[in-house]
């Protein structure tokens, strides 16, 4: 008995009376470490991956950061650039072994804005503010509508202030597309939706044939209000890649869904011509294309005519970028159901309006990775131009290393121009990213 | 239906806008330049030594210097240029659609360029051929060495073919490194890539020039082609022709006879030689018979300098790429400089 009591006893001694306040869970099996053991160490293959992996980490930046956090940003040339890491204590059989990140200092004007002139650098500063203010009501919908006035004039601003000239050219192009819409919107109730189409399509074409050589002249010498006219040639650098990608990019999107609608039309005549069009231009080469534009243009045309290289350029960049464009649309058009368009006509829209306010909202929706990937390629093309000697900034690259204080420099300019496209186009695909994510409808 | 009318309105309006520009053929290469005021010359998108632009973004170079004396001769006035950066895809077709009225862009004077592709060469700025470099460690002193070589060559190029065709008709054997660019050669050659680069002799120079030690690297005595470099105009226009053929070989006789940049204002004044009192305009009536001023040759020396002095500056000896001056010494000095009298 006494040994029962007794073992009761020491039981009871045993037991805790009070709770024990909650520990932390072990190291090990929680927080960072935790995650590191899942992750990285999880068995034995994974751990030697892992530690090979961060060897080869390390050895690329070890190799790396020193040549570019020690890189020497103040030096007239490359020469200068070794003496200064030699006085260093630096040395090297091959290369050099820190960047001189120096050339970029030197040549950051031409690397920008190319040739353009130099007291008028604000021009392209102030053109691409105005462009991303311009097109913040577009990205951002919660903006106030009225500041689409804006966006519609921001083509006509940036071309004044970037190419500069008469102020009366722009705006009387401009006005063109003001009479087209008058039209559209006054005539059309009165003389019929497709007369009212028609005219309002006609009407600006002859305005801008017929009428605004005269007109302009007559402006020009009643008020010749200007800025210094900057020609083509002077542009370069990423001014040019930016004007090459920017106009691409706003003008192939509406000539993009025109033509992927063209394509889905019944009218046979429309359809045949957007699937010519499209297929023509896809199944070239770009580079082919801007060597059309460089080289046949040049014997077509009357010598002598004035049919200006970046324009040319930026022609052919739209079209090639509107059949993808145009494609990528198809796609978003096809995965929409049958009873969409159904139920737009059993509303009784008609076309454009279903196409308004049914169908392209919700296609372009569905397209928007696709078209932000075009847009992203296209912008990175622009590099192409360097082909046909147009100096963008690969094209700079080059011009630079020709000049005896640079010859031999390449990594720090290819690093540079490349970190610059990165930056675009990172921007951009982030920016579809959100995009996708704010109109997210689907029932998940 | 609706559209197609549209498409069709707006293909007429597009062959409305492309009849307006044809305007008719206007006469001379000279009337059109001076009427437009600038000189459209075709360069090449970055040379050393031969065409850059500098920092300020301002053409430099040894065959800028030929478009700006062209200019001065034309126009009075060397900045009166349009540099029109050309590839070697399209630098033919710049010159013979009108883009550019002379193309000074480092290009071999061959017999298909002269004839079939109706080009008129106006003598030669550069008399330049292919060579080798060799790294001093490989201790190879001559190109009949280089049996069983790696060489880096540009693909595509005319020193493609004379390298094949040196090593062939010396019995040797080559293995070729194909690389697109120089700025590529140059690496491939440093990295030890190819034991051989080769390419024009001055572009061999250039290369050299910006290596961490010139002095490791040798370049080979043998020439294996002939490549006379220099500018083109269009077929048909003989009078364009005529001054820019006599603009460079008043850059050459301007040195056989000691004219500089330096002296001309001295000599203007007068001196005993005829030939220089016919180049500066002080006798005879040269300048009129090209139609331009009595005074052209003078403004482009004095503008530019002489072709030593262009050599020199750009070049030459005293700048980084250290080209002597060999084939291109006046004739008088043993090399092939020869211009034709100013009579």
């Amino acid at each position: 008995m006494s040994e029962i009591h007794s073992e009761t006893a020491l039981q009871t001694a045993y037991v805790r009376t009070e709770m024990l306040a909650e520990q932390a869970p072990p190291v090990t099996v929680s927080g960072p470490i935790k995650w590191v053991r899942e992750n990285l160490f999880s068995s034995i293959p994974n751990a030697v991956m892992t530690i090979v992996s961060v060897y080869f980490i390390y050895v690329v930046l070890a190799a790396i950061l020193p040549w570019m956090l020690n890189g020497i940003w103040d030096a007239g040339s490359l020469a200068e650039c070794r003496e200064i890491r030699d006085a260093r204590g630096g040395s090297g059989e091959h290369g050099h072994d820190v960047a001189c990140w120096a050339v970029l200092v030197d040549r950051w004007d031409q690397l920008m804005f190319g040739f353009y002139p130099s007291e008028l650098y604000w021009r392209p500063i102030l053109a691409f503010t105005l462009f991303l203010a311009a097109i913040l009501p577009v990205l951002y919908d919660n903006l106030p509508r009225k500041l689409l006035i804006l966006t519609a004039a921001m083509p006509f601003i940036c071309f004044w202030l970037l190419w500069g000239g008469s102020i009366w050219a722009p705006t009387l192009v401009a006005l063109g597309f003001v009479l087209g819409w008058a039209v559209m919107k006054f005539a059309g109730p009165t003389v019929g939706a497709m007369t009212g189409t028609i005219l309002a399509i006609v009407l600006p074409i002859f305005y801008w044939l017929f009428a605004l050589g005269p007109l302009l002249d007559v402006f020009n010498s009643v008020a010749p209000i200007g800025i210094q006219a900057v020609a083509s040639r002077e542009f370069g650098g990423f001014l040019l890649a930016f004007v090459i990608g920017a106009s691409g990019i706003i003008l192939s999107m509406p000539l993009g869904v025109i033509l992927a609608l063209g394509r889905q039309s019944d009218l046979f005549i429309i359809n045949k011509f957007s699937v010519i069009f499209i297929e023509v231009i896809r199944g070239v080469p770009l580079i082919v294309w801007l060597f059309t534009a460089q080289l046949l243009l040049g014997y077509f045309l009357p010598p002598g005519s004035n049919f200006d290289l970046m324009v040319r350029v930026i022609i052919m960049v739209t079209l090639f970028s509107a059949a993808y464009i145009a494609e990528v649309i198809r796609g978003g058009l096809a995965a929409l159901p049958r009873g969409q368009y159904e139920g737009a006509d059993s509303l009784g829209l008609n076309y454009w309006q279903s196409m308004q306010l049914i169908i392209l909202p919700q296609a372009l929706k569905i397209s928007i990775p696709g078209i932000v990937s075009s847009f992203i390629g296209l912008f990175k093309d622009t590099v192409l131009v360097v082909f046909i000697g147009l100096f963008d900034p690969i094209g700079f690259s080059n011009a630079i290393r020709a000049d005896t204080d640079w010859n031999g420099i390449y990594w720090e300019l290819f690093i540079f121009i490349g970190l610059c496209f990165f930056i675009c186009c990172f921007g951009m695909s982030r920016y579809s990213q959100w995009l996708e994510r704010k109109l997210a409808t689907d029932h998940r | 239906m609706k559209k197609s009318v549209l498409l069709g309105t707006i293909a007429v309006a597009g062959l409305a806008s492309g009849a307006a520009y044809a305007d008719g053929h206007s006469s001379g290469t000279l009337a059109e330049v001076q009427e437009r005021g600038t000189l459209n010359c075709g360069v090449s998108t970055g040379l050393t030594g031969f065409a850059a632009p500098n920092a300020e973004g301002e053409w430099e170079g040894f065959d800028v210097a030929v478009c700006r004396a062209v200019a001065v001769a034309v126009l009075g006035d060397a900045s009166a240029v349009e540099f029109v950066p050309t590839t070697g895809q399209t630098r033919f077709t710049a010159l013979a659609s009108g883009e550019v009225d002379v193309l000074a862009r480092n290009t071999t004077w061959t017999f298909s360029r002269d004839v079939d592709l109706a080009f008129e060469f106006i003598g030669v700025n550069y008399y330049d051929g292919q060579g080798f470099m060799v790294p001093r460690d490989l201790g190879v002193s001559s190109a009949l060495e280089l049996d069983g070589a790696t060489v880096c060559i540009q693909t595509g190029t005319t020193t493609e073919l004379n390298l094949a065709d040196f090593f062939s008709s010396n019995n040797m054997s080559y293995e070729p490194v194909p690389i697109e660019t120089n700025a590529e050669a140059q690496q491939q050659y440093l990295a030890g890539a190819c034991d051989v680069y080769t390419t024009d002799a001055s572009g061999l120079a250039a290369t050299r020039a910006t290596f961490e030690d010139p002095s490791a690297h040798v370049v080979l005595p043998e020439i294996i082609s002939k490549e006379p470099l220099g500018p083109l105009v269009r077929h048909g226009d003989h009078e364009w022709g005529d001054i820019v053929r006599w603009t460079l070989n008043a850059l050459i006789s301007a040195e056989e006879l000691g004219i500089t940049s330096a002296n001309v204002g001295e000599l203007l004044g007068g001196t005993e030689n005829p030939e220089i009192n016919r180049i500066l305009g002080t006798e005879g009536e040269l300048g009129s018979m090209l139609g331009l001023e009595a005074d052209w040759a003078a403004n482009v020396l004095a503008a530019v300098g002489n072709y030593g002095e262009i050599f020199e500056g750009n070049i030459g000896e005293s700048t980084p790429i250290g080209l002597a001056r060999g084939l291109n010494a006046q004739w008088t000095d043993g090399g092939l400089l020869y211009s034709p009298p100013f009579r």
